[in-house]
C-alpha cells in the first residue's frame, strides 16, 4: 500500500497508539493518504475515529508512533500544520449565536484572508446557504449547518481536509449533496480524510480503512475489500421476514443471518447446504414462498465478516 | 385496534408552519417508520405525540389519551428513547433500570425480578454493577431500549435509535424491535438508515411539515417506481421547498 515519493503523500501515519487510562483508543495505526485522494475511515461510534483525527490535526498527542501531514511532523511542526489543514470536527463547532456570514468571516480573518479572496473555493457550497447569510448559525437545519462548517473549513485554502463524520445525523438527500461537494474538491487536488459510520458511503472513497475497537481491520480500495470477502453469501426473502431470520439461524450450514433492507443476508457452508435444500428446510418451518439468490458482498457484509474473525 | 390516531395536527412557530395539518393512525403492535429530511417537522410532530408540545390546532389520541388535554397520562403510557439521551451515564446499570422503573410506576416489588429477567435476556448478567458510561455504545442502546419498554407501554417512540451503532449491533437492535412488536408494543421510529425503513410495517415520509407518502415499503417502492427506499426518499425530498436546497 506504499505510495511512491514523499511529495505524493498527504498523510503518513506510522504505529500510532493512544490510550485514555485503561482504554486503548488507538492500537498501532499505520496508513498513508495520497495527494488528491479521498480516504475514508469507516466504523461505528467509539471505534477511535475522532481520536485519530485529533492526533493528525495536532490537537492531541499520540502516546507513541509518528505522523506527518503534507510532510510536516504533527508534534514538531504543529503550527505549520494548523495553517494548511481544514478540520471539521464531529460536533457542530461554529458560533451558534453569530450569523452564517459572521462565522465565515471569523474563520477567514483568523487565517489572514478574506471571503472575497477565496470565494471561488467555496462558491459551489456557500452559494447554497448564502440566501440565509444573515440567519444565526444555530437556527440552520442539519444539512445547512454542515455546508456552513465545510465552507469555514475551506476558506483558508487548505491543502488537506479532515472531516470527522460530516454526514452523521443528516438525511439521505443532504448526505448525497455533501458527497457531491467532496468529489468536486477532490478534482481540485485537495486531499480528503473523512470518517463515517455509514458504510454505503465507502464506495465514494478511493481507499478506505475499516476501524473497530481502535484497530484498522483492513485498508484497501472499496473493490479490494469486497473481493476479499471469503464466504458464500445469499440473499433470502419470504413473506414473514421477522420469523425467517430466526429460522434461518436454526438451519445447519447457515453461519450468520442478518437483516439487510428487504432481504436477509446469510453466509453459508456450501459443502452442507444448497439453495434447493435450504428451500426444503424452510418449507418444513412453514415458509413456502422463499426467494434465494447468490449475491456479491457489500461493505457492511465485509465489516461484519472481518469483525467476526 | 388503533394506538395512535392523529387528525389535522398542526404546529406553528410564529409565521412558520413546522407541522402542517397531518392525519394518520398507527395500529397496535405495528412498527411505524417516521421519515423525513432534516427540518421537515419530524421532531416537532413527535414532541406533540409524546405530550411535550401543545399543538396549534388539530388533535390526536395516543395510547388511549387525548392530545391536547391528557398530556400527563400520555406521558405515563408511552416509552421514549433517543440516540442523544437515554440513560444516566454516571449511574450503574441496575440503578438506571430502578430509576426508570420507579418513574414509570412499575410496582416496587416487581422491579427486582424484572431487572434480573431483563439482564438475563440481554446477556448482561455480569454488568449489573457496571457504570453505564463504561458500556460500549451498542450495549448502551440495547439497554436503553429495554429500559424504555420496561413498564410495558402501549407505544414506544424511538428517535434515531441506531445512529453510529456498528452494523451487527444495529441489526440485533432491530430484532429486539421485532420482539417488542410481537408482544403487542407499538413502535414509532425515526431513522436516517434507509435499509431500516424496509423493516417497518408502514412508513410515512414528511416533506415541509406534511406527510407526503404513507404506505408499506413494498407499496411505496411500487408507487414511486423505485428499487429501494433510498430512492423513494430522494424522489419525495426533492419536492421540498425548504430542505431540498
Amino acid at each position: 500500500m506504499t505510495l511512491s515519493g514523499d511529495s505524493s503523500r498527504s498523510v503518513v501515519c506510522t504505529n500510532v497508539c493512544k490510550s485514555f487510562g485503561k482504554i486503548s483508543a488507538l492500537k498501532d495505526i499505520s496508513f498513508e493518504v495520497g495527494q488528491g485522494e479521498i480516504f475514508g475511515v469507516i466504523g461505528p461510534d467509539g471505534a477511535g475515529k475522532s481520536t485519530l483525527f485529533r492526533i493528525l490535526t495536532t490537537l492531541l498527542l499520540a502516546d507513541s508512533g509518528t505522523a506527518s501531514v503534507e510532510g510536516l511532523d504533527v508534534v514538531k511542526d504543529y503550527k505549520a500544520i494548523r495553517n494548511i489543514v481544514g478540520y471539521m470536527p464531529g460536533r457542530f463547532s461554529l458560533y451558534q449565536d453569530l450569523t452564517v456570514e459572521e462565522n465565515l468571516k471569523i474563520f477567514a480573518t483568523l487565517f489572514h484572508t478574506s471571503i472575497e479572496e477565496n470565494y471561488h473555493l467555496i462558491k459551489d457550497i456557500y452559494s447554497q446557504i448564502e440566501p440565509f447569510k444573515t440567519r444565526r448559525a444555530g437556527a440552520l437545519s442539519g444539512g445547512m449547518k454542515q455546508k456552513l462548517a465545510l465552507s469555514c473549513a475551506l476558506i483558508h485554502k487548505p491543502s488537506i481536509l479532515f472531516l470527522d463524520e460530516p454526514t452523521t445525523g443528516i438525511d439521505p438527500v443532504s448526505r448525497k449533496e455533501l458527497w457531491e461537494m467532496l468529489l468536486k474538491l477532490k478534482s481540485q487536488q485537495i486531499s480528503i480524510v473523512v470518517s463515517t459510520p455509514y458504510m454505503d458511503e465507502a464506495a465514494l472513497c478511493n481507499r478506505i480503512a475499516l476501524i473497530r475497537n481502535g484497530e484498522f481491520m483492513k485498508i484497501d480500495t472499496p473493490k479490494g475489500i469486497i473481493s476479499g470477502f471469503r464466504k458464500e453469501l445469499w440473499a433470502v426473502r419470504g413473506s414473514n421476514m421477522s420469523a425467517l431470520i430466526g429460522h434461518l439461524r436454526e438451519i445447519e450450514g447457515v453461519d450468520t443471518s442478518f437483516a439487510f433492507g428487504d432481504t436477509h443476508h446469510i453466509t453459508v457452508n456450501k459443502a452442507i447446504l444448497t439453495q434447493e435444500l435450504l428451500k426444503v428446510k424452510l418449507a418444513e418451518k412453514g415458509h413456502n414462498d422463499i426467494f434465494i439468490e447468490k449475491i456479491e458482498a457489500g461493505i457492511e457484509d465485509c465489516f461484519m465478516e472481518l469483525a467476526e474473525r | 385496534m388503533k394506538v395512535i390516531t392523529v387528525e389535522n395536527l398542526t404546529k406553528k412557530f410564529g409565521s412558520f408552519t413546522a407541522v402542517d395539518n397531518i392525519s394518520f393512525d398507527v395500529d397496535k403492535g405495528e412498527i411505524f417508520g417516521f421519515l423525513g429530511a432534516n427540518g421537515a417537522g419530524k421532531t416537532t410532530a413527535m414532541r406533540m405525540l409524546c405530550g411535550l408540545l401543545k399543538p396549534t390546532s388539530g388533535k390526536g389520541v395516543v395510547a388511549g389519551f387525548n392530545i391536547p388535554g391528557d398530556e400527563e397520562r400520555v406521558k405515563a403510557s408511552i416509552g421514549y428513547m433517543s440516540q442523544k439521551f437515554a440513560l444516566y451515564e454516571d449511574l450503574k446499570v441496575w440503578e438506571n433500570i430502578r430509576l426508570y422503573g420507579g418513574i414509570y410506576g412499575v410496582p416496587e416489588k416487581e422491579i427486582g425480578q424484572k431487572t434480573d429477567n431483563l439482564l438475563k435476556e440481554l446477556g448482561f448478567e455480569n454488568e449489573k454493577e457496571t457504570m453505564v458510561k463504561s458500556l460500549p455504545l451498542g450495549w448502551k442502546q440495547k439497554l436503553a431500549f429495554s429500559v424504555s419498554i420496561f413498564h410495558e407501554p402501549k407505544v414506544v417512540f424511538l428517535d434515531e435509535p441506531t445512529g453510529g451503532v456498528d452494523p451487527a449491533t444495529r441489526r440485533q437492535f432491530w430484532e429486539m424491535i421485532y420482539k417488542a412488536s410481537d408482544r403487542g408494543i407499538t413502535v414509532f421510529v425515526t431513522t436516517h438508515y434507509m435499509d431500516e425503513a424496509e423493516y417497518c410495517n408502514r412508513v410515512s415520509i414528511m416533506v415541509d411539515g406534511r406527510i407526503d407518502a404513507l404506505d408499506s415499503p413494498a407499496n411505496l417502492k411500487r408507487e414511486f417506481g423505485a428499487s429501494n427506499m433510498d430512492e423513494v426518499f430522494r424522489k419525495l425530498a426533492r419536492k421540498s421547498k425548504t430542505t431540498g436546497q
